[in-house]
């Protein structure tokens, strides 16, 4: 599925950051979000997944195709691996998990509780996650973040397999995944720091 | 959204999830008022109500800002944004988790204590009674105040200034259906209120914290 969004406007904290940002990426494309810390790359993902709204512009399609994976994984101490992965499958309406524990290998580790799970593995089990949700795009902020080698190929693989289903993604990273992907540096669409403030916060000031 | 009360309700049985604080606290509560106030019977019935009530409230309070606040800091409540379930189910299942684990008990452990504080015997039906109809309502509104104080950091003395003014309508119409009902009188009206302010947020408090949680994730 194509996804893109034109002229869109980015607000964190009240603060346009991100302005006029426009692309279109075809559907089984990838595409790397560049560009120096704090230029908007979270904010931008976030707003194309619906967890925030665009100051302005338009995001198509809309966010129910978008799976979203941010810097927290979202995983309970308390579950194990395979009852995390059970638990976002209900919710989305899958049920075969199998295919997610064997994409990052997790299968060793199924029965193991999350809270025992070293970073890495638990960044594995935050982005086995995405291909239980069945959505086409796939929106990853850092998904690299505290990875070893075999695993960030084991991920890369799972994004290759995804986008060979004629899926999408859009990767905040800095690091070459070895995938065919565009480039999108968002320096150039820093906003400028007079452009507006959010009228909801005025309302308490 | 079964699922997703099926890992709460899971989540608080477990180490470390609170399921047991708030009934414990209400044990705390009603055992040591007797020390405090005196081992007079006759003082002790007159309190036992408004004791009972003021103790389930409290305890129901105190784990509050445990329904939205550990969802927030892991990242679930992004990820629950995104699924596909709507927020005020969200925060409905949520309401209800939070009544299955200490509302639920405390009703149910409320008869026993009733006997340390003793309790007219014609009390114990009403009290049972007026804790099963109430205690939703505080889940609810309780709900609606974690969802206001979600990106606090150390909310909870903000939460408990939002909730507790929230919480005196149900605790005032509580309190006394069990003590008029204690005292052998009428209770049907402060019951239908009670049950009326229940209903009325369980059917309001839903979709006020999806709202609040919205705007909390930006």
């Amino acid at each position: 599925m194509d996804v893109g969004c034109t002229n869109l406007s980015c607000q964190r904290g009240g603060i346009t950051v991100l302005d006029g940002v426009s692309f279109r990426v075809p559907a089984g494309g990838v595409l790397a979000l560049r560009g120096p810390n704090g230029i908007g790359k979270t904010t931008l993902l976030r707003t194309l997944a619906g967890l925030q709204p665009a100051a302005s512009g338009e995001v198509t399609p809309s966010p129910r195709d978008m799976a979203y994976a941010s810097h927290a994984d979202g995983v309970k101490a308390a579950l194990s691996v395979t009852e995390t992965l059970e638990f976002w499958a209900r919710i989305h309406g899958s049920t075969d998990i199998a295919p997610a524990l064997a994409a990052f290998d997790l299968e060793r580790l199924a029965e193991r509780r999350a809270g025992t799970l070293s970073a890495g593995q638990r960044r594995r089990l935050g982005l086995a996650r995405l291909m239980l949700t069945g959505r086409e795009i796939w929106l990853l902020d850092e998904p690299t973040v505290s990875l070893d080698a075999a695993s960030v190929a084991l991920f890369a693989g799972a994004v290759q397999h995804h986008l060979s289903e004629g899926g999408t993604a859009i990767i905040a990273t800095h690091v070459d995944l070895g995938l065919d992907a565009a480039m999108l540096d968002l320096a150039p669409f820093r906003a400028r720091p007079s452009a507006g403030t959010s009228e909801f916060d005025e309302a308490f000031l | 959204m079964r699922a997703l009360l099926l890992r709460d309700l899971s989540l608080s049985v477990r180490a470390g999830g609170g399921f047991g604080l708030a009934l414990a606290f209400f044990l705390i509560v009603v055992a040591l008022v007797p020390f405090a106030v005196g081992p007079a019977t006759s003082t002790l019935s007159l309190i036992a109500p408004g004791i009972l009530w003021l103790g389930a409230l409290l305890a129901c309070l105190l784990s509050l800002d445990r329904i939205l606040a550990l969802d927030w800091e892991d990242g679930s409540l992004d990820l629950l944004a995104t699924a596909p379930i709507p927020m005020e189910g969200v925060a409905a299942v949520k309401a209800l988790a939070h009544w299955v684990t200490t509302g639920l008990p405390l009703t149910l452990a409320a008869p026993a204590l009733g006997v340390l504080l003793n309790l007219a015997p014609e009390g114990f039906l009403w009290l049972t009674l007026s804790l099963a109809v109430g205690t939703p309502a505080l889940s609810a509104i309780g709900t609606f105040g974690a969802a206001l104080t979600v990106g606090v950091r150390r909310g909870g003395l903000l939460l408990s200034l939002i909730v507790l003014p929230l919480y005196v309508p149900v605790l005032i119409l509580g309190s006394e259906v069990a003590r008029r009902g204690a005292a052998g009188m009428e209770t049907g009206t402060a019951l239908a209120l009670l049950g009326a302010l229940t209903l009325g947020s369980l059917a309001a408090m839903p979709f006020a914290a999806a709202a609040a949680i919205r705007i909390n994730l930006r």
